[in-house]
């Protein structure tokens, strides 16, 4: 305070000289907390006469895999059995991304329904699921729900063609021919075209002020088409008995995958219904109040006001429950599921490589869940305030 | 305040690494140095060093096998796979109870080891090319203790006699373990397809098996045994009188230790030569006192310094058969009206328990 200006400040009293001290500090000790690490490792192999090597994933696996989505054998390579799990845990993570989001939107708007039952059982669901632990979740589906299932030879026949049986769900799927892919891209073709056709005009009717009629008829057609399509053009086949205990056509869904499927999905859910609940309270009282009177209904005052500002809130810590499910598939070898993290783990204990077999599986989860940031990210931009 | 607590914490790891780069170099094949002789008793020495100055063993073992791993509901270790952890607790710290078990599952056992969280492995571990080598899990594998084969188990009213007839069903099984490749292999020279449901533990496995999501459950035939004794309804299962391996088990230990290797080696051969000179947990004072075959006096520790060779006392055998008995008496006390003995007969009634001389 009372110092003159004209002497220097001394090094050791200025804050940005410790500062730098400290940053170097830092740096130096993870460096030797680091140099440690590799050092003691280097030891453990020397001392267990272990080399370190990638050479393994070229040799015959022997193992088997219980589901195996691409054409895998046991003499196939290690490499090829990796494949086959991570195959296996994208099958679980990206139909649960897909349907953990509608469970949790769902539960969490539900949440602020006049409906006394429908709110409080939305509470009740998030507060059971978000305070167990997921093992104990998925150990639950699997053993008590799952497999009291009854033998295949007498299956739960519900809802229509559906078969459930301890051997698996069996589904009507549509039959894969060449022809099934081209119609699926015209579906595709069809959807990007009704969705083109939406916004021509939701824009007609907010800078026309126009009805829209032409344009909603067209998208009926459109519907009627799509609707076609999928139902006849699919060739959807239907599960049938053939023998007691045996069944032809249709899609099996293994208990294991189902088990797992509905386990994440049921608890990342939950996460998501508190997301969605926060992201709707943070939008502020007064957009409620002025949707309202400007004469919208409540179903239109959530979907148009109040989700898109929500959707800014939402989509950060959304991004995270999806990374937790692809991470949180990985406890599929508690029920049996053959994921990534069951055949590595097989893997390494058949080749006695943890180290490697685990750079691996560090490697491709990180990629995973990279990817999912990235996407993520993208949609983020999209829904935050463009200011111009 | 924290900011220099930290400032410090991070000079203190410093240090540390410092001295662990400025420290002597390991001598990863270097084994020959008696124990005792190194101050620390920690580092590149022997384990044998380690699990003295502890004061305690700690084994590996499996935990949910009754006759050969299985902890009772006050917490107290029975069976074979036990008695072997104990045998060596004696001979080495003169004291059975002076064990630590650790419950490991099939996929941790190894990384355990390796890692050197316990001691040695009694665990149900079939010895493999693979796992010994050192281009493999680069372990040691000491004597058999139980010759055993992989059996499957199948429900009595199932139908199923062969394993043609398991064409189309599912099979679980424990993953980790070498069933998993034999049954592969096995199934795929026979050419019967079937779907395996895996799972990381035993107990899941069989609960699966029980809840009927699988027609069969395999494993090594004493583990079926052991686990059907705690089915609900034991009689309603049966085992298919197949053979689809050969699985010798036994205790196994690290690679290039072979100091500690040899005591857990010699102290299991101990008891299969205890079982053939006829010395008993009730009478290996009295023999000691008065027998005056060499070979015996010898292996008793009367004579000669075997036990010093291996750096352990000379009465190391007397010890270890007080604390559990011969090969024969754990058998038999363990899992000796489950499975006939068979193949784990000694080799003078023609079985394959056979020890290296004790000269």
């Amino acid at each position: 305070m009372s110092s003159t200006p004209d002497t220097p400040t001394p090094i050791w009293r200025d804050d940005r000289f410790w500062k730098a001290v400290f940053q170097i500090a830092v740096l130096a000790g993870v460096i030797g907390l680091l140099s440690v690490f590799f050092s003691n490792l280097n030891d453990n192999l020397n001392r267990t006469g272990l080399q370190f090597s990638f050479d393994f994933l070229a040799k015959s696996a022997s193992f088997s895999i219980g589901e195996t989505p691409i054409p895998y054998s046991p003499s196939d390579s290690y490499q090829k059995a990796i494949v086959v799990g991570v195959i296996n845990t994208l099958r679980v993570v990206l139909v649960g991304f897909v349907l953990t989001t509608v469970l949790g939107i769902f539960a969490g708007v539900v949440s602020f329904s006049d409906n006394w039952l429908l709110c409080k059982l939305s509470l009740l669901y998030v507060e059971v699921v978000r305070n167990t632990p997921l093992l104990l979740q998925l150990m639950f589906w699997y053993f008590p729900i799952f497999l009291s299932l009854p033998p295949p030879q007498t299956p739960v026949q519900w809802p229509g063609p559906i078969f459930l049986s301890k051997t698996g769900i069996y589904v009507p799927w549509p039959t894969i021919t060449p022809m099934f892919w081209l119609w699926l891209l015209a579906l595709i073709g069809v959807v990007i075209a009704a969705i083109a056709l939406w916004q021509w005009r939701r824009s007609r009717q907010v800078e026309r002020a126009e009805s829209g009629l032409p344009q909603l008829v067209g998208l009926i057609i459109l519907g009627i088409i799509a609707l076609g399509m999928v139902t006849i053009a699919f060739n959807w086949q239907a599960p049938q008995v053939s023998r007691p205990g045996q069944f032809e056509g249709g899609l099996r869904l293994s208990l294991e995958y189902t088990a797992l499927l509905v386990g994440l999905v049921v608890y990342t859910g939950a996460f998501i219904a508190e997301i969605v609940r926060a992201g709707i309270q943070a939008v502020s009282r007064g957009q409620w109040e002025a949707a309202r009177s400007l004469g919208l209904s409540s179903g239109q005052v959530m979907r148009l006001v109040v989700f898109p500002q929500a959707l800014r809130v939402i989509i950060p810590p959304l991004n995270s429950q999806y990374m937790n499910l692809a991470k949180n598939s990985s406890l599929a070898l508690a029920i049996g599921y053959p994921d990534l993290f069951s055949v590595a783990s097989t893997s390494l204990n058949q080749t006695g490589r943890p180290l490697e077999m685990f750079i691996i599986l560090m490697s491709i989860y990180l990629t995973l869940n990279l990817i999912i940031s990235l996407v993520m990210n993208q949609l983020n931009r999209m829904v935050q305030v463009k200011e111009r | 305040m924290s900011k220099k607590g930290l400032i410090s914490l991070i000079a203190l790891a410093l240090g540390a690494s410092l001295a662990a780069c400025g420290g002597p170099p390991s001598q990863p094949t270097d084994q020959a140095s008696p124990t005792g002789s190194s101050p620390s008793g920690l580092g590149t020495t022997s384990r044998l060093a380690a699990v003295k100055s502890r004061g305690k063993l700690i084994c590996g073992v499996e935990g949910t096998i009754p006759g050969f791993s299985f902890v009772d509901s006050s917490g107290n270790y029975s069976g074979l796979d036990v008695d072997i952890c104990k045998a060596v607790a004696a001979a080495v710290l003169g004291d059975a109870n002076a064990v630590e078990y650790r419950n490991l599952d099939s996929t941790e056992r190894f990384t355990a080891l390796r890692g050197g969280e316990v001691d040695m492995l009694s665990r149900n571990t079939t010895w493999t090319l693979s796992r010994d080598a050192a281009g493999g899990n680069a372990m040691e594998f000491a004597p058999t203790t139980f010759y055993d084969a992989q059996g499957m188990m199948v429900r009595a009213d199932s139908g199923i006699t062969t394993l043609q007839d398991m064409e189309g069903k599912s099979i679980c099984v424990e993953t980790g373990t070498t069933t998993e490749l034999n049954l592969t292999s096995r199934m795929t020279e026979l050419g019967v397809k079937y779907t395996d449901v895996k799972f990381q533990d035993g107990t899941e496995a069989v609960q699966a098996y029980l809840s009927g999501r699988c027609d069969g459950f395999t494993s090594d035939k004493s583990q079926l045994f052991a686990r059907r004794t705690q089915f609900p309804n034991p009689e309603e299962h049966i085992l298919l009188d197949v053979t689809m391996s050969k699985e010798p088990l036994g205790p196994v230990t690290m690679n290039n230790d072979s100091q500690w290797y040899d005591v857990v080696k010699w102290v299991t051969f101990g008891l299969i030569q205890a079982e053939e000179f006829k010395i008993t947990q009730a009478n290996v004072d009295q023999v000691a006192a008065s027998s005056t075959n060499k070979d015996v006096r010898a292996f008793l520790g009367l004579e000669g310094d075997f036990g010093p060779q291996l750096g352990l006392e000379k009465d190391f055998m007397v010890k270890a058969i007080k604390a559990v008995g011969n090969y024969g008496e754990i058998y038999d006390r363990n899992i000796g009206e489950g499975i006939p003995r068979g193949l784990n007969k000694l080799w003078t009634d023609g079985g394959l328990m056979y020890s290296p001389p004790f000269r």
